[in-house]
């Protein structure tokens, strides 16, 4: 903490004023991820209620158990299991859409000879900003009419849609430190300009487009609004999200907060492949991590 | 006059530059394409087709054409003639043998309520009437309320194939049936309470994230990096982590019987009977909104911080600025992109919120999204709801627009 630490001869006002700052700080970095931390011990809760119980504060082993985490596997009430594959499966064909789309666009968009470029660039983003409830109906209102609602290939539309502004983005920020130069050599060695695409250009943006695939996925795998329209009430097409939602709605139960707590880990795991992408591009372009 | 240079193959060179730039544009467009059709049809038309229910009136002046037709004649002043009923009388005659007239019956109870029951009575006695008698007498037989001008005032006006008063609606207001426009009673008066609640709501979370957001992107930009990515993660991780997830920690934070109330009753702040009521209303729906969407204010301020250089502070104040001066007439104004990026941000997605107030906010915590849903789903007025829909885009799109101008949508960051 040396960059933080004070010279000997701070007066006193500013020594309190820098104190206080750092009190703040931790305080509002409290107010981030304490909230997600209170759900975990909750989930091992050997009683049927969301607080913590004398037991627990006690640390007794048996006012814990994995009770909760056995109903969400095998519990028949509630189809976590049917809505965790539907998830996952929806989230992987529209990453794969959305990626797909996405770094195509991505790739006319960077080029400086691109045409109509800030009115195109605002419609692809538009999913992103427009409110999810407008979204939500225009996109049921159109598949209705197709009569894709309530399906599985509609719901992995809607998904695409949504998730594509996130990897146009990502690939466009990754596109726009690209040194032009390394293509032109390239060219200039004698290579076609598909090799070049794939040799040269394809390894150097792909941290850019898997942290734009990762977006995609946790956008669809997270998606709550537009599947409540989209996915008609049909149990056979449910979602963790929408689970999650009904059953909120409902009653706080402690099976959700096992399924929440499920959903931090897998959050975590993305928050840390990130981190390494982060890390490899980085190195990759030679910027080091200071 | 210029000389004409050529290339090898014997063009003009100009001629030959502009041919290769033509080609790289349209090779630019053409990768670009795909993604724009697709979002253009599946995505852009179907918002411009739904936001067109809310002036969209067709069905019903097919359903009435002929009526509709005669009524235009009629000026209204006094009750219509028989040309108007006789004409109405078969056209409703047609509508329940094809078991449409629950349709227009629910069309016409949003002009004038009551009309369910009374297109629903005399559809029931329609083969009574006597078609050689007088139809304006028999349909008052069947139900008074045909006795009434203002039913064939919102007749007439309901089988107009578009119309505006949704928007009319959607502030509170309403047309009479003389054309003039008023604002409705006081006590059914929903909607601009709720935009202005949205406003508020969306106005304080951005200001709320701003002042959080600040001091910890300061921090986070200073500190040597091993120490700020161990930090980061507090901020990346709620980012990651599902909106589901989080709402849920609120609601068990939050409750009643909530751990804060718990740990409040516990320390002796709060007395068991007092338990404060941080759920199911505004606080709740704030406190929560502010923790969700704070990464979204650090992430942009945090990058345009760290690229402000540590010397220049050291030089005002070298200068002899004290650190408060050096801190208003350097560094803060050096950081007004990221303030704007991440307040606008933050402003757009709050301005937009449906999960959160819905499960947090309760009955009083609602947002104009919430209102939309309700009547998307509930009420099923979509003409109401699409009105609503169609002024919360525009005020997006306004704030949009905003963002493109001072931030430019190229700078847009994620993560």
């Amino acid at each position: 903490m040396d960059k933080v630490a004070l010279p000997k001869y701070t007066e006193t006002r500013y020594r309190v004023w820098h104190y206080s700052y750092i009190i703040i700080c931790i305080a509002v970095f409290f107010f981030l991820i304490a909230p997600l931390f209170v759900i975990i011990p909750l989930s091992f809760n050997a009683e049927q209620y969301i607080h913590f119980s004398d037991g627990m504060l006690a640390l007794q082993p048996e006012a814990f158990s994995l009770r909760w985490y056995e109903d969400m596997v095998y519990g028949t009430k509630n189809p976590w299991g049917i809505a965790a594959r539907n998830s996952i499966y929806y989230a992987f064909f529209a990453t794969i859409g959305a990626t797909v789309l996405g770094t195509v666009a991505a790739l006319g968009l960077s080029s400086r000879y691109m045409p109509y470029k800030q009115l195109i660039m605002s419609i692809l983003i538009s999913p992103m900003i427009i409110p999810l409830i407008i979204s939500g109906s225009a996109i049921f209102f159109s598949l209705a009419k197709l009569g894709l609602a309530a399906t599985f290939p509609g719901i992995v539309i809607a998904h695409i849609i949504l998730g594509t502004p996130f990897v146009v983005i990502t690939v466009t920020a990754t596109l726009s430190g690209f040194d032009d130069s390394i293509t032109r050599a390239a060219s200039s060695l004698g290579s076609t300009p598909t090799n070049t695409f794939f040799k040269i250009t394809l390894p150097l943006i792909t941290p850019g487009i898997i942290s734009g695939a990762l977006f995609a996925f946790v956008t669809s795998f997270d998606e709550i609004v537009v599947i409540l329209f989209v996915a008609g009430g049909d149990r056979n097409l449910t979602t963790i999200p929408l689970q999650m939602w009904t059953g909120l709605r409902e009653q706080l139960s402690p099976t959700i907060m096992a399924v929440a707590t499920c959903l931090i880990v897998l959050s975590t795991l993305i928050l840390i492949v990130t981190e390494l992408l982060r890390r490899r591009s980085e190195r990759i372009r030679g910027i080091s991590a200071q | 006059m210029s000389a004409e240079i050529r290339t090898s193959d014997g063009e003009l060179l100009s001629v030959k530059l502009r041919k290769v730039e033509r080609r790289r544009r349209t090779t630019a467009f053409l990768l670009a394409a795909p993604l724009l059709f697709f979002i253009v049809f599946a995505y852009v038309i179907p918002i411009f087709q739904m936001l067109g229910r809310s002036i969209d009136n067709v069905q019903m002046n097919e359903f009435l054409s002929e009526t509709h037709e005669v009524m235009q004649t009629w000026d209204g002043t006094e009750m219509p003639g028989e040309d108007v009923t006789s004409t109405f009388f078969y056209e409703l005659k047609g509508l329940v043998e094809e078991k449409n007239h629950g349709k227009i019956a629910t069309r016409l109870n949003y002009e004038k309520g009551g009309f369910t029951s009374l297109i629903k009575k005399t559809a029931r006695k329609l083969k009574d009437f006597d078609q050689n008698g007088n139809f304006l007498d028999q349909f008052i037989d069947v139900h008074k309320k045909w006795g009434d001008i203002e039913y064939w005032l919102a007749l007439k006006r309901g089988t107009d194939a578009y119309h505006f008063r949704k928007y009319l609606t959607t502030f509170d207001y309403e047309q009479k049936f003389d054309g003039s426009i008023e604002r409705i009673p006081e006590k059914k008066r929903i909607n601009v309470t709720l935009w202005l609640r949205t406003i508020f709501v969306a106005a304080g979370v951005t200001f709320c994230c701003f002042l959080l957001a600040y001091p910890i992107s300061h921090l986070l930009s200073v500190l040597p990096t091993r120490y700020s990515n161990l930090l980061m993660i507090c901020v990346l991780l709620p980012f990651w982590t599902s909106l589901l997830v989080r709402t849920s920690s609120w609601m068990v934070l939050l409750q009643k019987q909530g751990v804060l109330n718990d740990t409040l009753v516990s320390l002796g702040i709060v007395a068991d009977e007092g338990r404060l009521e941080l759920m199911y209303n505004m606080t709740g729906t704030f406190i929560a909104m502010t923790q969700i969407l704070l990464p979204f204010m650090v992430l942009p301020l945090y990058s345009v911080m760290k690229t402000i250089p540590p010397s220049l502070m050291r030089a005002a104040t070298s200068m002899g600025a004290t650190p408060f001066l050096a801190f208003r007439k350097i560094y803060f104004p050096l950081t007004y992109a990221g303030i704007s990026a991440g307040s606008i941000l933050v402003f757009v997605l709050s301005i937009g919120y449906y999960i959160t107030p819905a499960l947090v906010g309760g009955a009083k915590g609602t947002l104009i999204s919430n209102r939309i849903a309700y009547h998307m789903q509930q009420s099923l007025d979509w003409s109401l709801a699409t009105a609503m829909a169609a002024v919360l885009l525009v005020a997006v799109l306004i704030v949009y627009w905003l963002y493109n101008k001072i931030v430019g949508i190229d700078n847009m960051r994620l993560g």
